[in-house]
């Protein structure tokens, strides 16, 4: 059975639905790509797929006793977080909250999953530095390390390399595809449809024709045609 | 000066006032730093007024103790705030201005229609800036205070990872199966009660310095979370002491006179946190 299966899909705000007709399924290992347009429902998508938002039709099925608790979810960045005063170990240990359930702290065996991760993402000698004062990347990669103390099975990212500079953009993607290589299940959305063709299994498009195969279908397909057209266009006025 | 103090300190209300501000300002900076990031800087002020109004219509019904009335008003209006941070089409800031302009004004209003107090100016005042209440205290409502004052800090210390969790990323927590909702709400309740037991103190208007100054001066200066939750405790205990002693020797207003010192130690702190650590963003 699928990790993740998703059927005949309806999402939207109240009575408006900005996508329907979504069917996709997930398996252990994959790694797919969510692409589309601004506004195509792309991170409403993902908060569904994370229980935050109630789908207006259809259904979403977890497989393969995946628990609630066990997806990590890379948040795009919110105004809070810019300038919160806390240190990179605080925040990557409050990835295991959610296997706390009642217990009022976290015990040795969690701070241990927090260094360990932490050393995973390289961020081992920023652990005690505010995490305001790291620059975009490191950021990242801190998010990622507390994303991984609550998962090892599934992780979420959205937009993960929005607002990094191309050389950061490349390390990240590397990281997550190496995450990938070990055998964590990856669900990402990008507006980076390079990086989609050249790092992701499976890709899935949403918006106003509704695409979901492996890369190399989606490259041959009509929809990932007039896409991928469109955005080299845009590219090239820009 | 000393004898002079020992003289006062020979007065129980005067020992009253000193437990129960010390108190008062340990459990109000608590929730100061989440409250300041979640950028509710402000609730301080809104839920206030509404313990404002919810007084006022107690001392127009004549009831014995206001606070059955003020602490279940206050409790479910946080609720509500706190709640209608998110997804709604009023904005946050805008309810907090809101409710708590229509307190302000509707208590008042009661309160001059149906007063039968001879002194409606100095009941009002002292209800908003809380000039004499702390120094008439009995000593039920110092015990009544003694004991919110543990809850609430026992809870703060059981719920503390969760508190941290839910304020830096509320999606995420809930994502990972923390019941973010609950925990909200625990906000908010705690927020209530610290407010009710807060005004006895600084009065309606002067809570949220109570709440914010200390967590923002922190903030200029300590880089974890930890750090900043204990050091804003530690300076609001402080600034609330040395309020207090200061007005009780030099005869000054309690309430304005320990958000003067909060407002100098937060001076203090910009300065250092500049000197020290270059501009923070």
């Amino acid at each position: 059975m699928a990790l993740l299966t998703v059927k005949d899909l309806s999402l939207g705000y109240e009575s408006e639905v900005i996508a329907q007709g979504i069917n996709f399924s997930v398996n252990e290992g994959d790694y797919l790509c969510v692409v589309g347009e601004n506004g195509s429902g792309k991170s409403t998508l993902m908060k569904a797929l994370l229980h935050l938002k109630e789908p207006i039709k259809g259904e979403i099925i977890y497989g393969d006793g995946l628990k609630r608790n066990e997806t990590g979810y890379l948040p795009q960045q919110t105004l809070i977080q810019k300038d919160f005063p806390a240190s990179v170990k605080e925040i990557v240990l409050s990835g295991c909250q959610g296997r706390c359930g009642i217990r009022p702290f976290y015990s040795s065996e969690h701070k241990k999953l927090a260094k360990m991760n932490m050393e995973r993402m390289g961020i081992t000698s920023l652990s005690d530095r505010c995490y305001r004062e790291l620059s975009g990347g490191q950021q990242q990669r801190v998010l990622l390390a507390r994303a991984l103390c609550a998962t090892q099975k599934l992780i979420l990212l959205d937009e993960p390399v929005a607002g990094l500079d191309p050389l950061v953009t490349e390390q990240m993607y590397e990281l997550i595809s190496n995450l990938n290589k070990e055998g964590i299940t990856i669900i990402m959305i990008s507006h980076d449809l390079g990086a989609a063709l050249s790092y992701a299994s499976n890709i899935l498009h949403i918006g106003n024709s509704i695409f979901f195969g492996t890369r190399e279908e989606y490259a041959e397909s009509g929809v990932g045609k007039s896409f991928l057209a469109l955005r080299k266009g845009g590219e090239a006025d820009a | 000066m000393l004898e002079k103090l020992l003289f006062y300190m020979n007065y129980p209300f005067v020992r009253y006032a000193l437990i129960v501000g010390v108190l008062i300002a340990l459990c109000s900076s608590f929730l100061g730093v989440t409250l300041v990031l979640k950028r509710f800087s402000f609730i301080g002020d809104g839920l206030s007024h509404v313990a404002f109004g919810a007084m006022a219509i107690g001392t127009v019904l004549d009831l014995s103790d206001n606070m059955l009335i003020v602490l279940p008003v206050t409790v479910v209006c946080a609720i509500l705030l706190l709640r209608t941070g998110r997804n709604t089409k009023i904005k946050g800031d805008a309810v907090i201005a809101m409710i708590s302009v229509g307190a302000l004004a509707f208590g008042y209003l009661l309160m001059n229609i149906f007063s039968t107090s001879s002194n409606l100016t100095g009941d009002v005042c002292s209800t908003l800036f809380g000039s004499t209440s702390i120094l008439t205290l009995t000593k039920s409502e110092v015990w009544l205070c003694v004991a919110l004052s543990i809850a609430v800090v026992l809870i703060f210390i059981f719920f503390y990872n969760k508190i941290f969790a839910v304020t830096f990323d509320e999606d995420f927590s809930k994502a990972s199966g923390v019941n973010a909702d609950l925990y909200n709400l625990l906000i908010a309740v705690v927020i209530a009660v610290i407010i009710v037991l807060a005004m006895n103190l600084v009065g309606s208007l002067l809570i949220s310095a109570l709440i914010i100054f200390p967590a923002l001066s922190a903030m200029r200066l300590f880089k974890s979370f930890k750090s900043v939750t204990v050091f804003s405790a530690v300076l609001s205990v402080i600034c609330a002491l040395t309020g207090l002693l200061i007005s009780i020797l030099g005869g000054t207003p309690v309430g304005s006179t320990i958000v003067a010192v909060d407002v100098g130690a937060f001076l203090i702190c910009y300065v250092t946190g500049f000197v020290a650590g270059g501009v923070r963003r």
